[in-house]
């Protein structure tokens, strides 16, 4: 009986050390990686004031009928998902639904130039919806990223009434169906969140943007307002830019060239 | 002057509680409604992301600015201290509550989710102007229960002017933090300007005593108690003043909107083009709620009659219901303008509004509700006046004030 399992207890052990060996060579890398960079790879480590998320939108380049950057909105955050409730009058559900970014198409009255634009959260400095909301769900994150706190939202939606920009959407539905990364529930507001969840894992990137590259119009750029050699920086040094409503003083984290 | 006698409502018993099971009917289909629109979300309603505040709104903004103006009738008195008053305060600080706790449930109920109130009482944010009404209107609440204890119970008579003047004072912040609500949207045209804080104070005044005088006509006609010409004038006159001071403001704040180039949309919409805004604004706030009440109170014959005199409050609140239909829902159909010198013509997907007037129709449900709120209010004060002393025996002039029989003699 002894006999029989010493070769079993031997090859248990073998197995067990080739077992720690390996998943010490896994884990290793990765603790090294939390320690040099942990904002980079920690998605719970939390955010930091060291940069400041926004977009760029070149008007020039924004292709009149291209929807390319709504569709992958839509995708990314489970928009697409949602359905009309049997009985609503389609005309009213097309301003119930929720709409996280939209092209806008623009005509000037004098020269009749028409102009074509997405128009999502513009990720205030100092947002109007953040400062109204009564319970602080409506917040603004360390990185400049204006959200919704679903777990606070009471629904009270005078957020919606605040916003400059329309771009906050009440759920006036049962949601059947969501995405983890994007949960929704009737009754509260959400908005654009420049794809947190992305940016949480690492991922410096937005739906919208990467639909707009992939398209080849290159409309969007998005990156750190706050990294002078960054991207976004680089295309706002070249491009005379300004902000929707800017009379208001709200230091959007969006900006627009050509309008 | 005599000692002024409260007595209980005496209306018959049939009457009493024929009015109670119809205000019970209406808070249920209210409560029904709430459940459904709650249950089914708001999508069942006329609210959209353009319209997000719909009727419900209407109906609590109007009950909650009504409230702190039906406390005036008691402030004239212990604060300003006109002798006259002092019998009808008791009234006048029921009523207060009565409307409050009204429009705070309809307010409560059209919430996207009214089961995290809880949420609301304990987490604030003190930048929003609606987390310091949370507190203004519970405070204006327990205050006004305090006053009414000073003027009920004698060992409190010495707080009363205290306590009144505080009540005073708090419920001019409450409707300036009311009318702030909206003043403070610098994204809507029709809002930002601070004149709306005290357009909703003298709102508050003419619509509060409005539907005073509705409800003591009402109650006094029912248990054949008398109120008498000095008093009616008196009663009457006050409201003539604060029907031609929201005339006034209302003046004012169109010619401020229209000072500035930027804002003529806008008061093109509200003044000519608007459609049912528009004549909302004309027939409704000017005519029915201002113009032809100040006719009536100030007519040489109609004047003397009580009967023309409840019509006259009757319009005013017809017309404040307008006007808060054009404040709240007309202002916000009215697209947001972001691209000065653009004209929009695609905004979103077909059909999503953006840069044109947003339709909105009320639904069923939401009237339900708002009509629900009114019901609240008046089940409190029925049953408050009906088993507590809030009633004086009687307005008649002599028993009121003690030189009257003497300047008629």
């Amino acid at each position: 009986m002894k006999n029989e399992s010493e070769p079993t207890n031997q090859g248990r052990r073998d197995f067990l050390g080739a077992a720690a060996g390996l998943t010490a060579a896994a884990v290793a890398p990765g603790m090294m990686l939390h320690t040099v960079d942990s904002e980079a790879a920690a998605p719970t480590g939390g955010v930091s004031d060291a940069h400041r998320w926004g977009l760029l939108v070149d008007t020039s380049k924004c292709a009149d009928g291209c929807t390319a950057c709504v569709d992958a909105c839509d995708q990314e955050n489970g928009l697409n998902l949602q359905s009309q409730p049997l009985g609503d009058d389609e005309l009213k559900w097309q301003n119930q639904r929720a709409t996280w970014i939209r092209k806008v198409k623009l005509q000037d009255n004098l020269t009749g130039q028409v102009t074509n634009l997405p128009l999502m959260c513009q990720h205030c400095e100092h947002p109007p919806c953040v400062d109204v909301c009564p319970t602080g769900a409506s917040f603004k994150r360390a990185d400049g990223i204006v959200m919704v706190d679903r777990h606070t939202c009471i629904g009270c939606r005078y957020c919606m009434m605040a916003c400059p920009y329309k771009a906050r959407s009440f759920i006036h539905e049962q949601v059947d169906q969501k995405l983890t990364r994007a949960p929704r529930g009737k009754g509260c507001v959400e908005s654009c969140n420049l794809c947190a969840h992305r940016l949480d894992t690492g991922d410096i990137s937005t739906a919208c943007a990467d639909a707009c590259s992939a398209e080849g119009h290159q409309a969007l750029v998005f990156g750190d307002l706050k990294d002078p050699t960054g991207p976004l920086r680089q295309a706002l040094a070249k491009k005379p830019n300004r902000q929707i409503r800017q009379d208001l003083g709200l230091n959007t984290g969006v900006r627009y060239a050509g309008i | 002057m005599k000692r002024i006698v409260y007595r209980e409502w005496l209306v018959e018993p049939q009457r009493y509680w024929g009015l109670l099971a119809m205000l019970a009917g209406v808070i249920a289909v209210g409560g029904l409604s709430a459940l459904y629109m709650e249950h089914e979300g708001h999508w069942v309603t006329g609210m959209t992301n353009s319209v997000v505040w719909g009727t419900p709104h209407v109906f609590a903004v109007f009950l909650i600015i009504a409230a702190s103006g039906a406390l005036n009738v008691a402030s004239i008195g212990t604060v300003f201290d006109k002798t006259a008053y002092k019998p009808l305060a008791r009234l006048s600080g029921l009523l207060a509550v009565a409307l409050l706790v009204g429009g705070l449930l309809v307010l409560v109920l059209d919430l996207g989710r009214p089961d995290r109130l809880l949420v609301a009482m304990t987490t604030y944010n003190f930048s929003s102007i609606f987390a310091w009404n949370i507190f203004l209107y519970s405070g204006f609440a327990a205050i006004v229960i305090g006053y009414l204890w000073t003027m009920a119970e004698r060992k409190g008579n010495h707080l009363q002017k205290p306590v009144g003047t505080f009540a005073f004072l708090w419920r001019l912040a409450l409707t300036t933090g009311t009318g702030s609500i909206f003043g403070f949207l610098v994204g809507r045209e029709a809002y930002d300007t601070a004149i709306l804080a005290p357009l909703f104070v003298v709102m508050s005044f003419a619509y509060g005593l409005a539907i005073y005088m509705l409800v003591l006509f009402y109650a006094f006609d029912a248990d054949g108690r008398p109120i008498g010409p000095a008093m009616l004038k008196r009663l009457k006159n006050l409201l003539g003043l604060f029907v031609a001071a929201v005339l006034y403001f209302t003046l004012v704040y169109h010619l401020t909107k229209l000072y500035g180039a930027k804002n003529s949309d806008i008061e093109a919409f509200l003044l000519i083009n608007g459609g049912l805004y528009t004549a909302l604004f004309w027939v409704g706030w000017v005519l029915i709620g201002g113009l032809i009440p100040l006719g009536i109170i100030y007519h040489p014959e109609l004047n003397k009659q009580r009967d023309w005199i409840a019509t006259a409050s009757a319009l005013v609140v017809a017309g404040g219901l307008a006007a808060m239909y054009v404040i709240i829902i007309g202002s916000q159909a009215y697209p947001q303008e972001m691209f000065p010198g653009h004209s929009v013509i695609q905004f979103g997907a077909p059909g999503d509004v953006g840069g044109r007037v947003a339709p909105y129709s009320p639904s069923f449900p939401e009237l339900l509700l708002g009509l629900g709120g009114v019901g609240v209010a008046l089940l409190i004060t029925a049953v408050g006046i009906r088993v507590l002393q809030f009633l004086p025996e009687s307005l008649a002039d002599r028993d009121v004030d003690p030189h009257a029989s003497a300047r008629h003699a």
